[in-house]
């Protein structure tokens, strides 16, 4: 017979809860939004929300598990528990500007939230995937909503704009992804990543001849995840896309895409690929080539941020920045032994980000028109007037995207210096200071912006009681993240992602 | 050798699928006569005389069409072997058949109540 159909028994459902309870609630949320009158669509935003913390709850009752479902093609870990509760806040903080914004706006669509669970299932399963099909099915999951949200104020030409280009490039990307698998595939012979590993440990790779085979295979898979998370030279759409999208949408996506993208490329990198070296070098053989996108996406993302003069491109830039810094992480779990300790340090840079961005782009909500201009950096003048809480909570976002302490971003990129200079790529660490201190030019411009440049009227039109909760979410996990690390150190800690080597 | 055992049936599928209707198409030169006319040698389209150019715009519901046809179109070649083997199926995939079947009444609902299958 070729194909047993498999027992429920097989398949080891109970560890797949969270996604697929996401993924139903997305399906059952499309029929009831149905029945939602159009006038009260904030319904609908609530349900949303009801699903999102039905599946942070089923995940936090397997958090400590480790087991594979689906044949092994599944992985329940702590890290992918700890990426769920970073997508499932960033889906709740992302419905929480939404639901005033696409009001205001006139895009009040019901599909949206539905769009956003399922982009959220995606980026959930892309931590789960142990098998590179799985992560191909997942990155399309993450990718099709976000490309149907970046068009959604879509007779704006700008909007359009958006979602084209990141449909086609997202689709070059996939492209990418599948034949880089199917090249692995050549040479190992199997999809599942730990069974990749084992190919590679027992010499048979070597014993066909097929090593290089695998490496260009790493390479484009390499390519592929790089579009997703943005890193230089991939990240030409970022800023495009970012700006054309409705805020929104730019600030789930910015957060979204990059927790799935490095979820994936960490997993396939760590748990897959480890012991590729070429000629029995000491580090992994992606190694090399992690740390020179990083380099390259640290500098082009800080200094063009410089010059940006909207809120939304300074802020793609910037996330492209961003992207550099955790990518520091991805090349130092490179080095033999380090993995787990990367690894944990990028998972803790990817919740400090999280808060800290989503944050900063809710306050861009806030002070956007009606029509979707207005997102200028100049209009941030005289904002530490006319509404001075939001303001100052503004320039903590700012100084926590900068790494200034008691903030969530020192502690990210603390974790991420110490797990790059400790894996030996000194020159890394020192470059990812120096571009620290280019940042603080363009994120400190906005603080003077609002407090030291005279300017009148009151710009936050669009700060509404939802917006500020969602400002206040964030404001408190910026701090609680830097003034108590261990609360999420201590979650992200059991990571086992590297296998002995 | 069990994988490429395995892969031979698509093989042996692919060469049947090919030579199926391949075979009438060739056997047909040899038996019919060839008297080839003006009218003969135009494009066939559905037995009408087509009319002016063919880059024109469509009414956008045939796309919306398009896509619930394939609601119903996918639907059956899933639905036909699980319908078929359906005295030998045990739970799970009793229970994926009907996944399956809500996942289609939902698309389906969903173009219903977004008014996708009146013809305006």
């Amino acid at each position: 017979m070729l194909f047993q159909a498999p027992t429920l028994a097989d398949l080891n459902l109970a560890y797949t809860w969270p996604v697929v309870s996401l993924a139903l609630g997305a399906t059952l949320l499309l029929l009831a939004d149905l029945f939602v009158p159009k006038d009260r669509k904030e319904i609908t935003a609530w349900l949303a929300i009801a699903g999102l913390v039905v599946s942070f709850v089923l995940n936090l009752g397997v958090y400590s598990v480790t087991d594979v479902a689906f044949f092994g093609m599944f992985r329940a870990d702590t890290f992918s528990a700890f990426l769920n509760m970073v997508a499932l806040l960033a889906a709740f903080i992302g419905i929480l500007i939404s639901v005033d914004y696409l009001k205001r706006t006139g895009l009040e669509r019901g599909e949206f939230y539905a769009l956003i669970l399922f982009t959220t299932s995606g980026i959930m399963l892309m931590g789960h995937a142990n098998d590179l099909v799985v992560v191909f099915v997942a990155l399309e999951l993450l990718s099709i909503p976000l490309y149907i949200l970046s068009a959604l104020r879509y007779p704006d030409p700008k909007s359009e704009e958006s979602g084209m280009k990141y449909l086609v490039l997202g689709a070059f990307a996939s492209a990418f992804f599948v034949f880089g698998s199917a090249l692995i595939y050549g040479a190992t012979g199997t999809t599942g990543l730990p069974a990749i590993f084992d190919a590679l440990q027992s010499g048979a790779v070597a014993a066909n001849g097929s090593e290089t085979l695998l490496l260009i295979g790493t390479a484009l898979v390499l390519v592929g995840l790089g579009f997703k998370v943005a890193a230089v030279p991939f990240h030409m759409w970022t800023p495009d896309v970012y700006e054309g999208a409705p805020t929104p949408v730019t600030a789930f996506m910015s957060v979204g895409a990059k927790v799935g993208g490095f979820a994936a490329l960490l997993r396939i990198l760590l748990v897959a690929l480890p012991a590729l070296t070429i000629n029995g070098g000491e580090a992994a053989a992606w190694q090399t080539t992690v740390a020179l996108i990083a380099a390259a996406t640290l500098i082009l993302g800080n200094f063009v941020a410089i010059v940006q003069t909207n809120i939304k491109r300074l802020l793609a830039y910037s996330s492209i920045a961003h992207a550099g810094y955790i990518m520091m992480a991805v090349a130092a779990a490179g080095a033999t032994g380090r993995g787990d300790q990367a690894a944990q340090a990028a998972l803790v840079y990817l919740m400090a980000y999280m808060f800290t961005n989503l944050g900063a782009f809710a306050i861009a909500v806030a002070i956007e028109r009606d029509d979707g201009t207005g997102t200028e950096v100049d209009r941030f003048v005289g904002l530490g007037r006319s509404k001075p809480v939001l303001a100052a909570i503004m320039a903590v976002f700012m100084l926590s995207l900068t790494g200034i302490p008691l903030t969530a971003g020192f502690m990210g990129k603390w974790l991420v210096f110490q797990a790059t200079i400790e894996s030996g790529l000194v020159w890394l660490a020192v470059l990812g200071v120096l571009t620290s201190v280019v940042s603080a030019y363009y994120y400190v411009g906005i603080i003077v912006r609002m407090y030291l440049q005279d300017g009148e009227g009151d710009p936050a039109a669009g700060a509404t009681s939802y917006v500020h909760w969602a400002v206040y979410v964030t404001f408190a996990g910026t701090l609680l993240l830097g003034i108590f690390p261990f609360l999420v150190t201590n979650l992200a800690g059991p990571v086992a992602l590297a296998l002995a080597r | 050798m069990n994988v490429l055992n395995e892969w031979a049936f698509i093989g042996v599928f692919f060469a049947i699928a090919w030579i199926f209707p391949a075979l009438p198409i060739v056997a047909s030169w040899f038996v019919r006569p060839h008297k080839p006319n003006a009218l003969k040698k135009q494009t066939y389209e559905s037995g009408v005389e087509t009319v002016g150019d063919t880059w024109v715009q469509f009414k956008v519901q045939y796309y919306i069409y398009g896509l619930v046809f394939l609601v119903f179109d996918v639907e059956m070649i899933f639905l036909f072997p699980w319908a078929v083997a359906y005295e030998r199926l045990d739970w799970f995939a009793f229970g994926a058949g009907f996944l399956f079947i809500f996942l289609l009444t939902d698309a389906l609902i969903y173009a219903w109540r977004k008014d996708a299958l009146e013809w305006i």
